[in-house]
């Protein structure tokens, strides 16, 4: 059953919440520092969607130790190495946001994007 | 035993990025040079890669480390890879220099190397988009792809390019959001990154019928994604702003070679990973088919309202991602053909039209506005025609690209089975559209002028400007006057891209 499959999997059920509420809070926020919220948990849950698929229970992380070298002690390595590749994205497009920021709140003071919005079209028409 | 030209692919990529961080030391001028000789260089290699692949007919795989499919990281060079690469260097080099003297006066001469750290980045993150078949490594390049376009745009430092940066910074987000999340449940459905080991999975899932609804969703999340980032119609409202008051340089480039480099992606995707029988059969065509038409209508409708002239051409790129979706809606061969040639004709024709755009403004005193570009094609005669032959190619004269890419629509619509009506009256109705706005320039910058108004004489060292205005008309005419070949090439790189 649909409602079953969704209880079983919670951790992507979750995943996929938190996607929806970052994913929007970034899209229809307007005050820019909450956008950038909305951004890292869209991240985040996209992260936590990876680590639930590349978990296998009672498994170890994939770094061998003691020498066992078998296959099914492990879990999967490589949603890991995509977790890991994906912060690093993150993190820069989120410093690149926080610095866009900066600049316009220097100009603007303000931080809600329609009203900078309308302040550019006002000093525009000055000109 | 492997041929040098193999390497080419990684060569250009690897070169292109070594040259970004290199800038970063280096003072402008310096920067300049070595960003012009390694965009000339991988447009020698990718010109050299397609002489190679037409001789030996067969697309090769190129291992990143030498660790075999599916553990390692593969690029994957066939005749449209190539052939794409080096419409992007050509391009990427005549969008940089005829838009040179506007850059050296917009942004700050410490700057000027940082601008070329971006092109470099730009160039790599294309090629990697065009060359690479993982994924993984389409997305990590996707992102930077849209760093570099944000510098891009916000490089030449007023209010309105910094908001325009952060409006389009959001939508690319979200945009890259929806392709991640995309490619991860593609990775849990097939347990692949590389894009023909996820095909193979993919055929024994849609063999077995199971799956559907994530397969489903993921093609959806996948499309979603990169049309937003590629401004299809009703995500581009940071799309005018980002083009209309960016330094000409990075206009042109923003609309010929990052949004087509999401395009090209999103084909590789169609053809390479999901299969084009799959993506035929699933409903997602048809969202992005109905999207398109409503891209070429509601596009040129406000390219029409528009007054100030970079603006409006800017508008023009909405609806020219319109016909680029339509023809990838179509779900056919031809459609397929018709997409991919307009990308190249589109490509060409927009840089030209941004950097003519820009010597008719500077010779009406640097007003954008309509009425002041009164009888502009006088006082600057070879931006005049260039701008001329861009509005010509763009509304679709034959003898120009924009003429092959609408017949070639045409025929393609002609061949379907239920969209043949909607989409040649859309074509139709857009082709008005686009003749409107486009030829009502034209006849205003040849509208003599009544009253004496005395304009700033504009700086007379804009040769190179000339000269790439001039190359980019001849572009334009040899891709309307010499389409079968060019036709032909993409037809047997679309065959061996699968």
């Amino acid at each position: 059953m649909l409602g079953g499959n969704l209880l079983a999997n919670y951790g992507e059920t979750i995943a996929m919440i938190l996607f929806g509420i970052g994913f929007s809070d970034l899209l229809l926020q307007r005050n820019l520092i909450k956008k950038i919220i909305g951004l890292n948990i869209m991240d985040t849950a996209i992260y936590l969607f990876l680590a639930q698929k590349g978990y296998i229970l009672g498994r170890a992380a994939p770094i061998v130790v003691n020498g066992v070298q078998d296959v099914d002690a492990y879990i999967n390595p490589v949603p890991s190495g995509l977790v890991l590749t994906g912060i690093v994205v993150s993190v820069s497009v989120t410093a690149l946001m926080l610095s866009l920021t900066i600049r316009l709140y220097r100009r603007y003071r303000t931080l809600d994007l329609d009203e900078i919005s309308a302040r550019i079209k006002k000093e525009y028409q000055k000109n | 035993m492997m041929a040098l030209a193999q390497n080419f692919p990684f060569f250009s990529i690897v070169l292109a990025m070594f040259a970004g961080i290199i800038s970063s030391v280096l003072p402008g001028k310096a920067a300049k040079w070595l960003n012009t000789l390694v965009i000339t260089a991988v447009g020698a290699m990718s010109g050299w890669l397609l002489v190679f692949l037409c001789r030996t007919g067969e697309p090769f795989v190129y291992w990143m480390g030498h660790f075999p499919a599916p553990w390692g990281n593969e690029l994957r060079a066939g005749l449209l890879e190539a052939g794409m690469a080096l419409v992007f260097a050509v391009i990427m080099l005549f969008s940089l220099v005829g838009g040179r003297p506007r850059l050296e006066l917009e942004v700050a001469q410490e700057k000027q190397n940082l601008y070329y750290i971006l092109t470099n980045l730009l160039l790599s993150s294309l090629l990697v988009m065009v060359y690479t078949n993982d994924l993984f490594t389409a997305y990590v390049f996707v992102e930077i792809n849209t760093i570099a376009a944000c510098g891009l745009i916000m490089i030449r430092e007023i209010g309105r390019t910094i908001e325009a940066a952060v409006r389009y910074m959001i939508m690319s987000l979200l945009g890259s959001g929806l392709f991640l999340i995309g490619i991860c449940i593609l990775y849990d459905l097939t347990g692949h990154l590389l894009m023909s080991n996820i095909k193979q999975s993919l055929a024994l899932i849609v063999a077995d019928g199971t799956y559907t609804a994530p397969l489903l969703t993921t093609i959806g999340l996948m499309s979603a994604g990169l049309a937003i980032k590629s401004a299809l119609f009703p995500f581009h409202s940071w799309l005018p702003d980002a083009y209309g008051y960016s330094t000409v340089s990075s206009s042109a480039m923003l609309s010929s070679l990052v949004s087509k480099g999401y395009l090209f992606l999103q084909i590789k995707i169609f053809y390479r990973v999901i299969g084009l029988d799959v993506i035929t059969n699933s409903q997602v065509i048809h969202i992005l088919f109905l999207f398109g038409l409503m891209g070429m209508i509601f596009g040129s409708l406000s390219a029409i309202r528009e007054n100030d002239i970079r603006r409006m051409i800017s508008f023009s790129s909405v609806a020219q991602i319109g016909y680029i979706y339509m023809g990838f809606g179509l779900g056919t061969e031809l459609g397929m053909i018709a997409s991919v040639y307009h990308i190249i004709s589109h490509a060409a024709t927009k840089s030209l039209l941004f950097l003519s755009a820009v010597g008719i403004t500077d010779a009406s005193g640097g007003s954008k506005r309509f009425l002041d570009l009164t009888g502009a094609g006088y006082r600057n005669k070879i931006a005049g025609v260039a701008f001329s032959v861009g509005c010509l190619s763009m509304v679709g004269i034959p003898m120009f690209a924009g003429f092959v890419s609408k017949l070639l629509f045409a025929q393609a619509a002609v061949g379907h089975t239920y969209k043949t009506l909607p989409a040649l009256l859309v074509l139709a109705v857009s082709t008005i559209l686009n003749a409107i706005y486009f030829m009502k320039t034209v006849i205003r910058i040849y509208t003599p002028q009544r009253e004496e108004v005395q304009y700033a004489v504009p700086p007379q060292h804009f040769g190179t400007r000339k000269v790439t205005l001039l190359a980019l008309v001849v572009l334009n005419v040899a891709m309307g006057m010499l389409s079968q070949p060019i036709v032909s090439w993409i037809q047997a790189g679309l065959a061996m891209f699968g």
